[in-house]
């Protein structure tokens, strides 16, 4: 069965290290943080000017001064740091953050990522994203394996416009783990729990690597 | 001792001209100069181009001024709060430049910090990149982006002194530091103003220097866009 945002959200959140720094974007993204094993000492950066970011705050402790990039009220964490946007943004041009989780519309099979404008219907701009897949190290997207109307949104080529070239590394959607290649393609590394090989080829319009058995993904 | 502090935002504000460039600070809703803004509702100057990570909501922010039509252009890199904004985009009644979010951050503080280009990796290869000098480092592609300053900044802090220094508070901070330094005359309310001496320079996030005026703001909204509670 494919799986639900949660589970998508669950699977990324395997993929976490003690000791890194990361910056979640909007949407799935936002949810790998509930599924964080508490054992690992993870610190998350919000580029509008936080590294530390806790919990939601109760009624009382809400703070009109204290919000996330999605402008969702939030709390700190013991050990956590305020600062501006251009120190925010120096962290993440530098290379400090280690692991970027965001969404995408679509994702081309040699890392190019689509996911600020569709001509003509969205005006709302890239906010941080074109600077975040600009330079971080490793990009990891969350999305659907196709649009609502069954088209795939893992393809040879973007079609919306770009907003970073050659940057994404691992993806996970609803029906697979892929890597995306040096050399270009989707490797195929897990499938979601009843999916079948067949059916994700079905479902990816760019050139999938199918090599050997393909195990299925380990979700609790 | 140089004191900055006029009585209020109306004072501030009152010699911006219509056709002026302001950068106004804060991310969403927080940390916006909201006095300034309800100031500048009341001189009706138009033709503004506004310097903004966002352009607030419908009812609140910039997003009150894109009512009134008093902004010719907004420089931004994310707008999506707005259904008015999207409005007056897609109609042509606004301009719009949008673009990436720490380039946005980065031209402010060059402006402020006397560097008129930079280079980014940010937006190579997609339209942002169009017309633009890139050129490449260590193997790897940069784009020219260019410096912002601005007729007058509005910005917002927590606590000020007389001398015009500046501390900020959790996550309001965002641009409003370079945005007091890159705006010819600075304009900073706060919400808590105290004599020169006061405030510990240790903790001083913004050094008086680039602040022109001060006042003590009144009545704080504070809006809140995403109300999220754990019980």
């Amino acid at each position: 069965m494919a799986l639900d945002k949660i589970g998508i959200a669950k699977r990324i959140a395997q993929e976490v290290q003690d000791g890194m720094y990361i910056n979640l974007g909007i949407g799935i993204p936002t949810l790998v943080a509930n599924y964080i094993p508490e054992e690992l000492n993870v610190v998350l950066q919000s580029e509008n000017g936080l590294l530390g970011i806790g919990r939601f705050p109760t009624e009382e402790e809400v703070d009109a001064d204290l919000i996330n990039a999605g402008k969702q009220t939030i709390t700190m964490r013991d050990g956590s740091v305020l600062f501006d946007s251009s120190e925010s943004f120096g962290m993440i041009r530098g290379g400090h953050v280690d692991l970027t989780i965001l969404g995408a519309m679509e994702v081309s099979e040699n890392g190019d990522i689509a996911n600020w404008k569709i001509p003509g219907k969205m005006v709302k701009g890239m906010g941080g994203a074109m600077d975040l897949v600009a330079s971080a190290k490793n990009i990891i997207v969350a999305m659907q394996h196709t649009s609502r109307s069954g088209d795939s949104k893992l393809l040879k080529e973007c079609s919306l416009p770009i907003t970073g070239i050659n940057c994404v590394r691992k993806i996970v959607t609803n029906l697979a783990v892929l890597e995306v290649q040096e050399e270009g393609g989707f490797l195929l590394l897990e499938r979601a729990p009843g999916v079948t090989v067949d059916e994700i080829k079905e479902a990816t319009a760019g050139k999938l690597i199918v090599n050997g058995d393909v195990p299925e993904m380990k979700i609790n | 001792m140089i004191n900055k502090v006029v009585k209020n935002a109306d004072e501030a504000v009152k010699d911006i001209p219509s056709g002026a460039v302001l950068m106004l600070g804060g991310f969403g809703l927080c940390g916006i100069p909201e006095n300034s803004i309800s100031a500048l509702l009341k001189t009706g100057v138009k033709n503004l181009t506004c310097i903004s990570n966002n352009a607030g909501v419908d009812d609140f922010g910039i997003g009150l001024m894109l009512k009134t039509h008093q902004v010719k252009k907004m420089i931004s890199s994310y707008v999506g709060e707005n259904a008015e904004f999207e409005r007056q985009l897609l109609s042509g009644e606004l301009e719009v430049d949008l673009i990436p979010q720490g380039t946005l951050a980065e031209r402010v503080r060059a402006g402020g910090a006397g560097i008129p280009a930079f280079y980014t990796p940010a937006g190579y290869g997609t339209e942002v990149a169009e017309g633009k000098e890139t050129r490449e480092f260590d193997g790897k592609m940069y784009l020219l982006e260019s410096w912002l300053r601005a007729d007058f900044s509005l910005v917002k802090a927590w606590k000020g002194d007389t001398a015009g220094n500046l501390i900020f508070k959790g996550t309001a901070r965002n641009f409003n530091p370079m945005m007091a330094a890159a705006g010819k005359i600075t304009i900073a309310e706060v919400e808590e103003l105290v004599p020169a001496g006061e405030l510990d320079p240790n903790e001083i996030h913004t050094p008086g220097i680039y602040v022109q005026r001060i006042f003590k703001g009144v009545d704080y909204e504070k809006r809140i866009e995403q109300r999220t509670v754990t019980s």
